[in-house]
């Protein structure tokens, strides 16, 4: 198998040729862009409950996407075969749209490129990692949770693997391909003590390969948490209801930022102005302590790409600038309809769905303040460390997210522990109440995965710890 | 391909098995054509066409197994589906549990549920339904200014599955939807509420107009226009349909086998106990005709049944397959839900709550203050615990009248009491997926705000 991230046609069964004689059926006059997606993913599947690794799946896809874009308008057409006569039956619906007869049309010869770095090189393929191996993994993270505390009463662990290739062919003649591995490890502990039952999660991953787990014996630190976790939670009491000061601890609390600002930067929503952010461009969103930025160019992590799913190269684009709004995230519809540059996040879940703005790995850049004394800013507050998963409704701004690790702060210092609870705010308004930011930016695990119009994609988020002055905390005491 | 292809492609899928060594093995074939186009404001916005096919295999060495899956139907690639299939199954360890249902459970009889509709509608008939759609909720009112689109998609699809105990059955089904996402502007500070209404049926004369999901569309948005705050406190909870929907999904994933034998359920050891008022009955049932979660057979091949799933107040089942139900020991449901390329699972079928006799609007004239929820967001519900805390958007309900819309606010409680509180059941159970709901009223859930 190929290591570097030189893609051949041939892998997908069609020619330079057939490519481009595609696109030219497809690129009409009234047609303002087309382009072909290639992709070929092999993914492996193994889990552990009850002590066994009892399941092992396997599942192999291949298919090419074909798109037309033709003013606002987007035709789009997949096919799991790519024959020529399924081409040409794509390339009939992508030109749909725009109203034009059939005819073959010139585009511009091939230019092949592959992307400029390699933020992933893997030196062992992923795929290739013998099943034992994964199995064996597994089973020693039963073990270490087990060992963590006797009232551990059951581990579940799951190890997937993705292989991607995928290919771009546009109407402006760049052809250029992409080798796009991606693992994960997640591990649930279930804790008891008579009839108190409790769960606990924890899990990373990113663009890797399988040494990156065994690296300093992170696959059990994964075990370990995910156990602390849930033997936490048997004392945990009931979480407060209401407005209060919230502590957010360095890394995957910027799930926040994702949230509540980072969807609503999408370009498609303020182009049809239907986010809260429309109009506020150039305006002052968040507190001057805060810098925040769109980076898919950081070295294995989940969220990076080489380039995105239409070839344009990943980038680092600021979102914030010392409280300010200053970018969109763009695919190429949206920049072009917008005029706005193309910052390499258009991302599109498979070959069966179509490119949209989506994130890369969102974050909060470090600020000055010591993350301790950020605790004891707060007389009574709420100190939350891990979150399960957050929504967002786009157009009136309101999001939440829900903490799943959570302790109170009494007199400014964490005490005890909280149960989970959602925490509800206001995208355009939340980041105008951080009043300090911590200096210890951390990313995520690598655990991350955005849902948008039905579609998945790998995502990382980031946060150094910060105060937030007033957030409405959703608990029932 | 015809059925009869697909049959014959999986019977020998089945024989290249057993010569390799295979004890028993399952073979599915799927395939489909899709049809979507959204049009936002007027126009075209997105349209899609495709057609799928997706080959799973599951395959047991005694008792140790292994699922694989393609869209590669070439004998090349089925050849290596088989081998790699059969690698991946000696590599796990034996797992006592696992194997095909006995084979004397497998269904018989097959009926036809009315779940599949010939109808093929021409792209430009589709096109002009999502117009109609768009155009009816933008007409309603003129506070209405922008839309998210209006979606109309059409699907069609064939699922065969075969096993090594000589079960052959085949099931078609479609679907036609139709969907739009209005946004209002409120007049005096441009804030903006974006709200939707859909329909779904398999069969298209049924679907709801247009113009009828517009205007509910538009109904629904504009009544969020002006939303504030309220401060925290406990109140009594009414929950629209919709949103009661979403809490009977909570019910369901608890009472799933794989959640209860992995300890990750608040339902454990709840069978036959008290979970809800007399007055509360929960089914099950995957032969309503037409239905949009019906099937002849689950996705093992055992008869789909309906199983009462809250008997008066009472846990009365939980929803198992084969694997779940052998784990709790107990026989399966036949709620085995599958994908193509993985084990069985557990699903619903059609889940419902029996409806009541109260008219929605006389359980909302019987709440002096309180919250009537429209729509939650978010993840914040502990399967373990039944702990819930959501984030909500609504009306607020003063003395018996719907006064002013309200967001930004949670709702808290925990499952196992929200069902013991349900004080009141509406007469307004609609089916618009496979869990459904009339509007119920809680006791009282503790409401976070200013």
């Amino acid at each position: 198998m190929k290591t570097d991230q030189e893609v051949e046609l041939t892998r997908f069964g069609v020619t330079e040729l057939e490519v481009r004689r595609t696109l030219g059926k497809v690129k009409v006059p009234s047609v303002d862009y087309a382009d072909l997606y290639f992709e070929s993913v092999a993914s492996e599947s193994v889990s552990m409950e009850e002590g066994l690794v009892k399941r092992a799946t396997k599942s192999v896809s291949q298919g090419v996407g074909v798109r037309a874009t033709a003013g606002e308008k987007t035709g789009f057409a997949y096919s799991d075969e790519v024959t020529r006569q399924d081409l040409e039956i794509a390339a009939e619906t992508a030109r749909y749209i725009a109203n034009a007869p059939q005819g073959d049309h010139p585009v511009p010869a091939t230019h092949r490129t592959k992307p400029s770095r390699n933020l992933y090189p893997a030196e062992t393929s992923i795929a290739e990692v013998a099943t034992r191996d994964r199995i064996e993994l597994l089973n020693l993270i039963d073990a270490e949770a087990r060992r963590y505390d006797p009232r551990i009463k059951n581990v579940m662990a799951s190890f997937n693997t993705e292989y991607k290739i995928v290919a771009v062919a546009t109407s402006e003649g760049l052809l250029v391909g992409d080798i796009q591995p991606l693992s994960r490890l997640q591990v649930t502990c279930i804790a008891e003590e008579g009839a108190n039952r409790q769960i606990g999660t924890f899990g990373g991953g990113g663009r890797a390969g399988f040494e990156f787990y065994r690296d300093q014996d992170r696959y059990l630190r994964y075990a370990r948490e995910a156990a602390r976790q849930a033997i936490l939670n048997l004392s945990a009491v009931d979480a407060p209801a209401g407005v209060m000061p919230v502590v957010l601890g360095a890394g995957w609390p910027g799930i926040l930022l994702h949230e509540a600002i980072g969807h609503g930067l999408e370009a498609d929503f303020n182009r049809r102005k239907t986010s809260a952010f429309t109009s506020l461009m150039g305006r002052l969103v968040a507190s001057e302590v805060c810098t925040i930025v769109d980076d898919g160019t950081i070295p294995f992590r989940r969220g990076s790409l080489n380039m995105d799913d239409e070839g344009t190269p990943t980038s680092r684009t600021v979102l914030i600038e010392r409280g300010i709004l200053k970018g969109y995230i763009t695919d190429r519809l949206n920049a072009r309809l917008m005029g706005i540059p193309l910052t390499g996040n258009g991302r599109r879940e498979s070959f069966q769905c179509i490119p949209l703005p989506r994130m890369t790995n969102t974050f909060m850049l470090a600020g000055e303040s010591d993350p301790e004394d950020i605790i004891r800013s707060v007389k009574r507050g709420l100190y939350a460390v891990s979150f399960g998963g957050g929504q967002v409704d786009i157009t009136n701004g309101k999001f939440v997210f829900s903490a799943s690790e959570a302790y109170l702060i009494e007199d400014g210092k964490v005490t005890r522990p909280v149960k989970g609870a959602t925490l509800i705010g206001s995208g355009p308004e939340i980041l105008t109440r951080v009043s300090m930011v911590g200096h210890d930016l951390k990313l995520d695990e690598g655990i991350g995965t955005c849902g948008k119009d039905g579609q998945s994609v790998p995502v990382g988020v980031g946060l150094p710890t910060i105060r937030v002055d007033e957030i409405t905390v959703g608990g029932t005491a | 391909m015809t059925s009869n292809d697909f049959k014959e492609l999986a019977g020998d899928l089945l024989a290249q098995v057993k010569r390799k060594g295979a004890t028993e093995a399952e073979v599915i074939v799927a395939d489909g054509h899709t049809f979507s186009v959204q049009v936002r404001l007027g126009e075209v916005d997105r349209l899609t066409k495709a057609r799928e096919k997706r080959l799973g295999l599951r395959v047991f060495f005694g008792k140790r197994s292994a699922s694989a899956s393609t869209s590669d139907f070439t004998k090349e690639a089925l050849e290596s589906l088989v081998s790699d299939t059969c690698t991946l199954a000696r590599a796990v360890v034996e797992d006592p549990t696992s194997g095909l249902p006995a084979g004397d459970l497998m269904a018989t009889d097959l009926p036809d549920l009315d779940l599949y509709d010939p109808t093929e509608l021409d792209t430009e008939t589709q096109i002009e339904l999502a117009r109609r759609t768009e155009a009816a909720a933008m007409a309603a009112d003129p506070r209405i200014t922008n839309s998210e689109g209006a979606d109309f998609d059409s699907s069609a699809g064939r699922f065969v599955l075969c096993n090594s105990l000589g079960f052959v059955g085949e099931q078609r089904s479609s679907s036609f939807s139709v969907s739009v996402s209005p946004i209002a502007i409120e007049p005096g500070n441009g804030g903006m509420q974006r709200d939707s209404w859909y329909a779904v049926q398999r069969k298209f004369a049924r679907l709801d107009s247009p113009e009828s999901v517009g205007r509910e569309a538009a109904r629904r948005t504009v009544r969020r226009l002006g939303a504030r705050k309220v401060s925290t406190r406990r109140a009594p909870v009414i929950f629209d349909q919709e949103t009661a929907g979403s809490l009977l999904g909570h019910l369901c994933s608890a009472a799933s086998g794989y959640a209860l034998y992995k300890g990750a359920s608040f339902l454990i050891g709840q069978l036959g106990k008290r979970l809800a008022p007399d007055f509360v009955t929960i089914y099950d049932d995957g032969r309503r005709p037409g239905g949009l979660g019906s099937r002849p057979f689950d996705g093992e091949g055992l008869s789909s049944r309906k199983t009462t799933v809250v008997d008066r107040g009472v846990l009365a089942s939980y929803l198992l397959d084969t694997y779940s139900g052998r784990k709790l020991g107990l026989a399966s449901t036949g709620n085995a839900s599958r994908g193509v390329g993985d084990s069985p699972s557990v699903g619903p079928t059609n889940f419902y709550l029996m409806p009541g006799s109260t008219e929605p609007a006389d359980i909302i004239r019987s709440v002096k203050e309180g919250l009537y929820v429209t729509e939650l967001i978010g993840f914040g519900v502990n399967m373990v615990t039944g702990d819930y805390s959501r984030g909500a958007a609504g009306l607020w309900i003063e003395n018996g009248e719907l006064a002013y819309p309200v967001e930004e606010i949670t709702i808290a409680g925990n499952l196992k009491e929200m069902f013991a509180g349900i004080e009141v059941i509406g007469n307004d159970l609609e089916f618009r997926g496979r869990i459904a709901s009339p509007t119920i009223k809680l006791r009282e859930m503790t409401i976070a705000g200013n």
